[in-house]
């Protein structure tokens, strides 16, 4: 598991991995929001929280694709299925490598991005937290999307209306969460639902990318 | 004598083609009854007016919307216990009768929203929720169609439609967490069944039993052409085989 999880990351960060892509999206969507909505300052730190989940989330999208077309196309994937390592456990491993190339370094970029958007000081620190809670979700839920398209010549626009609408709830309490934080309320009961979601998806959810998986590849 | 019989594409088509000219008149015979009944025949509501009566269209609509998901996710589960392929083909032709009845609550309720509520949408927990359905539909008839082979395809929408369904149950309770979190306590939504009176109840009823005989005997019938097109695909490639 540990060789599979590091042959991951290294295909992620070198040459023609992709890395840095997503980082680069989010960035990209997060300046074009003061160019849609005008640059006032109470506005932006109104809508930074939401901006910023939403940005994360697409940005985490974009990347899912990758996540087992590269594996599906040379054959690797058939080889996994076929090693003593039960096929859960490599989809599990592949979302755990997705959430740490891709959705880790979204989080830590958000703060920063924050700055750009005006989002006040108490809103810094509930929006790394709800973000960490809430991106493993997005990756689980992610991987059981491109599981199911992974057959598909052009799977991607399918892939996104497959995913987006079941990251509604994590974007719901996730967003409500750094929202709240930002506002100085009391964040306690969205980052709870946050983290049972991801804690529910990730026990639950990778069975079924498993099993789409085997479908899949029969 | 069992139900699993009708698993059988043979006995179902027969058994469907006996039935459904039954269902099809007593589906239109509750339907007409019970949209006159209730657009001509009953009183106009004391705060509505007339335009009450959206609610005879709206309520029957939203009521097979749902069911048919759920529909759909005990065809779903047929499928993946006990394989049988009408089961399948049922829920294959269940989702765009679904996808329609949703897109009719939607349509009426926004109309009947501008009249009562002065504005044709709002993010009012009910409505978002019938929102996220509509999405769950289109995914769902999306992948059906994206896929070639039709046994991997009845997998893979099957498996779709159980998470999918524990997802738009979630959704259904965020949103209601959601809402409250915004506005507080501002629910536009009527809550329908205290404030029917019974001038109203009794044609609603006849209507929502119509529109549930309409979507038995669309889904019957659809499921009958699912099978057939199948048959076909089948025939041409033992065709293709022999030359």
């Amino acid at each position: 598991m540990k060789a599979l999880l590091l042959r991951d990351l290294k295909l992620a960060l070198r040459a023609g991995g992709g890395f840095g892509l997503g980082l680069a999206f989010f960035l990209i969507v997060t300046v074009l929001v003061p160019f849609s909505v005008g640059p006032q300052s109470e506005l932006l730190a109104r809508i930074a929280p939401g901006v910023l989940w939403l940005g994360a989330l697409l940005a985490c999208l974009l990347s899912l694709d990758r996540l087992l077309a590269l594996d599906w196309e040379d054959g690797t994937l058939d080889l996994m299925a076929t090693s003593p390592l039960p096929l859960e456990a490599v989809v599990t491993i592949k979302a755990l490598a997705h959430w740490i190339t891709t959705s880790l370094p979204l989080v830590l970029a958000a703060p920063v991005l924050g700055i750009l958007l005006n989002l006040p000081t108490a809103g810094f620190q509930w929006l790394v937290v709800s973000l960490l809670l809430g991106t493993p979700a997005l990756s689980v839920i992610g991987t059981f999307g491109a599981a199911l398209t992974v057959g598909l010549k052009r799977g991607g626009l399918l892939l996104s209306l497959l995913v987006l609408p079941l990251y509604v709830p994590t974007l719901i309490f996730g967003a409500e969460a750094a929202r709240r934080g930002a506002d100085g309320m009391s964040v306690e009961t969205p980052l709870l639902m946050l983290a049972g979601i991801s804690a529910a998806t990730l026990a639950l959810l990778p069975f079924a990318s498993a099993a789409v998986l085997r479908v899949n590849l029969r | 004598m069992s139900i699993w019989e009708y698993a059988n594409p043979k006995k179902f088509l027969t058994t469907s083609e006996r039935v459904l000219p039954v269902l099809w008149v007593l589906a239109g015979v509750l339907c007409a009854v019970g949209l006159i009944w209730g657009f001509f025949f009953t009183p106009d509501d004391y705060r509505q007016g007339a335009s009450v009566k959206i609610m005879f269209v709206h309520v029957p609509a939203a009521f097979i919307a749902i069911n048919a998901w759920f529909m759909m996710l005990v065809a779903s589960l047929i499928w993946v216990i006990r394989r049988h392929h009408v089961s399948a083909l049922a829920a294959k032709a269940a989702a765009p009768v679904g996808v329609v009845m949703t897109l009719i609550a939607l349509i009426t309720g926004a109309l009947w929203g501008h009249q009562i509520w002065g504005t044709w949408w709002v993010w009012d927990p009910r409505l978002t929720s019938f929102l996220v359905l509509f999405l769950f539909y289109l995914g769902y008839i999306a992948l059906w169609s994206a896929i070639e082979d039709p046994d991997t395809a009845a997998d893979l929408t099957s498996i779709l439609c159980l998470v999918g369904s524990v997802f738009a149950v979630l959704s259904r309770y965020a949103v209601l967490f959601w809402n409250q979190g915004l506005h507080q306590g501002a629910s536009l939504s009527l809550d329908k069944e205290e404030n029917v009176a019974d001038a109203f109840s009794n044609p609603l009823y006849v209507c929502m039993a119509g529109f549930g005989f309409l979507f038995l005997v669309l889904v019957l019938y659809r499921t009958g052409t699912e099978i057939r097109a199948r048959r076909i695909r089948a025939l041409m490639m033992r065709e293709r085989m022999d030359a």
